[in-house]
């Protein structure tokens, strides 16, 4: 359980850079909890996170699992994991959760201020990019083959196109990854 | 356009505001948890009209934290004051860390089945596809010019190649282009530049 205070700074700590969306904090994800505490590996990561997507509501609620795997430190422990996936949960949502309440109640008073709309667009733009980076990051470890790529560009142009339910072209992906390690 | 006086009694009970955040917490399968909302709150509901919920999904994108919990803290405040942000929040996470909670544990007996693993690579080359269209539908909405394009490009260079920390790009990036939107003496009254 030491590692507690760890999992509450690291989550604190990501979800001040969640500008624009959890994507944002993909590369500080990785480097945090791969390269430096070493909680989950690169392709662990990558699963609960596509998991993550898959589950509904919040899109970043990922980080209750790898709060329940860093707690157990390898020794499986139901306690310890209920724990670390609480102080992960209360860790990302709580401190960015009290900023947007204040600034949320600030906001509507600030709606003439001149820098508004230059402070919305600037951080837009910057958003953008950050979520792009995550992209990128995130295609290095899940394209490992022509297949896996074809997989995702499909399902950009299908969700571009249609009104679709991610979840379904999502899960069609994780059937397609099933089949070809049936036939491989 | 929603007429305001259509909208139901703006003050429903802290029980029935958790409930309705809880069920879209629990509902809003694959992402896009934002379409769930303005159907709950808006159209369902008619809690807000749809000019406040842009406005507010508009804060809930510049600020940080994701635009789920951000919506339901700016939206529970709205009608409730603190406690209807806190029991908003709850409601919309509960779901989700619950299953994701279910998840770890259930990764931890079955993760390193070979076919549990076929299956969630072929869900990360899905989610990347899911991710880049939200990048592409973010970006329709908030680049306007070549100045916007190139702080995308150049943030996301400075991060996924250069290894630069994200906070370190994001202040930088987000001061240079801040100051590139700068309000200026001619701007009209919404901050576009004629």
């Amino acid at each position: 359980m030491k590692q507690l205070p760890e999992i509450a700074g690291v989550f604190a700590y990501l979800s001040l850079l969640t500008v624009g969306g959890g994507m944002a904090a993909f590369p500080e994800l990785k480097t945090l909890t791969v390269e430096t505490y070493h909680w989950v590996t690169f392709p662990e990561m990558l699963h609960f996170y596509s998991l993550g997507q898959l589950a509904p509501g919040p899109n970043m609620m990922m980080v209750v699992s790898i709060g329940a795997i860093a707690a157990q430190a390898g020794v499986p422990n139901v306690a310890a994991g209920l724990i670390g996936a609480a102080v992960a949960l209360i860790a990302f949502f709580l401190p960015t959760g009290i900023l947007t309440w204040g600034i949320g109640r600030l906001w509507t008073h600030l709606a003439t201020w001149r820098w508004r709309p230059a402070i919305q667009t600037g951080l837009g733009s910057v958003s953008v990019g950050l979520v792009l980076a995550g992209a990128i990051i995130m295609g290095r470890g899940a394209v490992t083959s022509v297949l896996y790529a074809a997989i995702a560009i499909v399902v950009f142009f299908l969700l571009l196109k249609t009104k679709i339910n991610p979840a379904y072209p999502i899960v069609a992906s994780g059937l397609v990854g099933v089949l070809a390690h049936w036939i491989g | 356009m929603s007429d305001t006086s259509s909208l139901t009694d703006p003050k429903p009970s802290l029980g029935r505001l958790f409930w309705v955040f809880f069920v879209m917490g629990a509902t809003s399968l694959g992402g896009g948890v934002v379409g769930y909302l303005r159907t709950g709150l808006v159209v369902r509901n008619r809690w807000l009209d749809d000019l406040t919920f842009v406005e507010l999904l508009s804060i809930s994108q510049t600020l940080p934290g994701l635009n789920a919990t951000n919506m339901s803290i700016l939206v529970g405040d709205r009608l409730r004051g603190a406690w209807g942000a806190l029991l908003a929040t709850i409601g919309m996470c509960l779901p989700g860390a619950a299953l994701m909670t279910a998840a770890a544990f259930a990764y931890g007996i079955g993760g390193d089945d070979p076919w549990s693993k076929a299956f969630l690579h072929g869900i990360a080359a899905g989610a990347l596809g899911l991710i880049v269209v939200v990048m592409v539908q973010l970006g329709s909405r908030v680049l306007k010019g070549v100045a916007d394009y190139v702080i995308v490009l150049a943030t996301a260079a400075a991060v996924a190649i250069f290894n630069v920390q994200v906070p370190i790009a994001l202040i930088g990036a987000g001061i240079v282009a801040i100051w590139w939107h700068r309000p200026r003496a001619r701007d009209t009254v919404d901050g576009s530049r004629k």
